[in-house]
């Protein structure tokens, strides 16, 4: 292990806020981008659903 | 080999198919940063000149060089469905371009926070950074021109030219470093030469290459798989999915009650 403690971890030899600014902001996008893919496909269906069910719906009537 | 790939290039083949394969590429992208952070973080010295501040090299060459690859996929995409008239490859290239251009943004983030404390700047007009800036732009416009256009095959069309003009600029990127006198550094990893860093330090940084390129296959599967579904709305194997009847079902039943 190249570390001392938990603090000099974080620390990254005063580098930090950079290193850590790196790595978390490509985390967060990265976890954004699946939430926002998760949301379009739900949508996706929910689009497909309602307009087949508009479409079968007028079918009925006629 | 060839009838199998024909096969897989109609939607209604490809979307079960993708629906296989993006859990085991997300597993595969999640294994393997598990790995490479690891090494990064914990495995991998001090540098001699950069200190720990060396270690933002495990993102960001691997979200750099996965801008490119994705664009020059891109590229290969709509190089095919502009020859072949495949109706899947447009939605390949528009599956891929939100993935890039967030690449490309943590490129340009993750170079930022890397160039100040080592060149005393945020942001210097630089070869190698005018030219992943402009990428980013190419990956924006993609998006904006094949959304402002409302039939999907025009849109393709469109989309797909320029990706291929703006694959021009991919190799302007890599090789940006050598062709001009710039601050970034040259290529640390090199074909003819071979690396010029520790091993450790290199196998934590290509682990994490492959790992963010598992990732950005499942997830351009997964959103490819939500275009057809919209494309391909009005066929009947769409209608029979399992998944759509059961929305539909869900759907009803919430009409009932409201």
């Amino acid at each position: 292990m190249i570390w001392n403690s938990l603090n000099d971890f974080w620390a990254m030899g005063g580098y930090g806020l950079y290193v850590w600014g790196s790595f978390g902001v490509t985390a967060l996008c990265m976890a954004l981008e699946m939430v926002w893919v998760k949301n379009a496909r739900a949508q996706a269906l929910t689009q497909v659903a309602t307009e087949l069910a508009a479409e079968s719906n007028s079918k009925e009537w006629s | 080999m060839i009838q199998k790939l024909f096969f897989y290039a109609s939607p209604q083949n490809f979307y079960p198919l993708a629906g296989k394969l993006w859990p085991l590429f997300a597993l595969l992208a999640t294994a393997l940063s598990g790995w490479g952070l690891w090494l990064g973080m914990f495995v991998a010295p001090t540098d001699f000149q950069q200190g720990e501040g060396y270690r933002i090299i495990f993102v960001h060459v691997p979200v750099s060089w996965m801008s490119m690859v994705i664009y020059l996929v891109m590229a290969f995409w709509a190089l095919l469905g502009l020859t072949f008239n495949t109706r899947l490859s447009g939605m390949m290239t528009k599956a891929l371009a939100p993935t890039g251009a967030i690449f490309a943004f943590l490129s340009l983030w993750t170079g930022a926070l890397w160039g100040k404390p080592m060149w005393g700047a945020w942001w210097v007009w630089d070869a190698r950074l005018t030219s992943e800036l402009i990428l980013f732009f190419l990956y924006l416009g993609h998006i904006a021109l094949t959304s402002a256009i409302d039939d999907p095959r025009r849109a393709d069309k469109a989309g797909g030219i320029l990706a291929l003009v703006g694959a021009l600029n991919v190799p302007i990127i890599y090789f940006s470093v050598k062709w001009w006198n710039t601050l970034h550094q040259g290529a640390s990893v090199s074909l003819t030469k071979g690396s010029s860093m520790a091993q450790v330090m290199l196998e934590a940084m290509l682990i994490m290459g492959i790992a963010f390129w598992m990732y950005a296959v499942a997830i351009a599967l997964y959103r490819v798989r939500s275009i057809i579904l919209i494309r391909e709305r009005h066929t009947q194997w769409v209608a029979e999915l399992p998944e759509v009847k059961a929305q539909m079902m869900k759907n009803s039943a919430g009409g009932a009650i409201a």
